[in-house]
């Protein structure tokens, strides 16, 4: 548990410490694509993946009908709203 | 412990910032419903981590203090599955450590005082990294940052331990579809930076190279491996002429469309 504690603190921590400047700076402006690389491969990954595995679930379905209502300009509250309704229905469904 | 790194300095920037700030807040609605699916998540954590045995002291520990709720869920299920502290520690650790590669672009919404970065380390998550990025003006993404992360360190904890203390009375939440909820968010949070040929290509070759190493690699290492993709977006970037096709990045990693 302190070993846990510890280092997940411990990576937030080296991230904005003077390791996180020195990568900082050797991006340059190109830091500010590392979100952008990183929430796409976390969303498939959260989207495709299941133990180890990829899979094509009701999580599929959900998901794109969220990036479509994203796509049409949606407010927040609505895209998470299609995207459980979708992926509740589809499981239900399936 | 954050006591010792002066939580008095943070909780007094804070205020300050808040009390600064006079335009609207528009961040706000995210957090608030960022929160409402960290709710019910924090809630499983809590159930689960007390089915696989953990104490309610060891839950709110956990909670209060690792603060990634990917990595939580992973130790717990690892110990679950009858695994050794060392690999629930390490899967946990390798899906914590995105959170280090946060760091480079939050240092510039931080404060520059030592103890206020110390207590904003604990707040750097995927989701406030994802409600602030999404701000284009640097105050906002700062405000974004220090109202996402208290807001959700307080909804995670609380619902965390209402999970532990209900226990598995709520059914399972694949049923209402919140596992889709995360994903979601992290699209809508991820169109502000697709705004550009860069930023689309960054993504575009991220998911594309993360798919592509899920059956070899595991949990969370996909997400690291993923920044080889700032390679070619740079590339573009540095030609500073349009992408030919956008898909055309795609062509050589045919898992891109599973």
């Amino acid at each position: 548990m302190i070993a846990l504690v510890a280092g997940s603190y411990g990576l937030k921590a080296l991230g904005i410490s003077k390791v996180g400047g020195r990568i900082e700076r050797r991006l340059g402006p190109a830091v500010t694509l590392l979100p952008a690389a990183l929430f796409a491969a976390l969303v498939v990954i959260m989207t495709f993946e299941d133990a180890g595995t990829l899979t094509l679930d009701a999580r599929a379905a959900g998901v794109a009908a969220g990036a479509v209502a994203v796509w049409r300009k949606a407010p927040l509250i609505l895209v998470v709203a299609v995207a459980m309704a979708v992926t509740a229905a589809v499981r239900a469904l399936t | 412990m954050k006591a010792r790194f002066g939580t008095i300095p943070w909780i007094a920037g804070l205020i300050g910032r808040l009390g600064s700030s006079d335009g609207s807040r528009p961040y706000l609605r995210d957090c608030v419903i960022v929160s409402l699916a960290v709710a019910p998540t924090g809630v499983t954590f809590g159930v689960v981590a007390d089915a696989a045995g953990f104490d309610l002291a060891r839950i709110v520990v956990m909670s209060a203090l690792v603060f990634t709720g990917a990595s939580q869920f992973a130790a717990v299920g690892v110990i679950n599955d009858g695994g050794s502290g060392g690999a629930a520690v390490g899967s946990a650790l390798l899906l914590a450590a995105r959170n280090a590669l946060y760091g480079p672009v939050m240092r510039r919404s931080l404060p520059a005082s030592v103890p206020a970065r110390l207590g904003a380390a604990q707040f750097v998550i995927d989701e406030t990294t994802a409600i602030s990025t999404a701000r284009t003006n640097r105050r906002d993404a700062a405000g974004a940052f220090w109202f996402s992360g208290i807001i959700l360190w307080l909804v995670w904890n609380a619902c965390s331990v209402a999970g532990a203390l209900l226990g598995a009375v709520l059914g399972t939440p694949e049923t209402w579809g919140l596992d889709a909820a995360f994903p979601a968010i992290l699209v809508a949070l991820l169109a502000p930076h697709l705004r550009t040929a860069a930023g689309r290509i960054a993504a575009l070759a991220a998911a594309a190279v993360a798919l592509g190493v899920v059956p070899v690699t595991g949990a969370g290492v996909p997400i690291l491996v993923s920044i080889v993709a700032l390679a070619p977006a740079l590339w573009v970037r540095t030609r500073r002429t349009e992408p030919p096709a956008a898909g055309g990045t795609s062509d050589d990693t045919p898992d891109a469309a599973p």
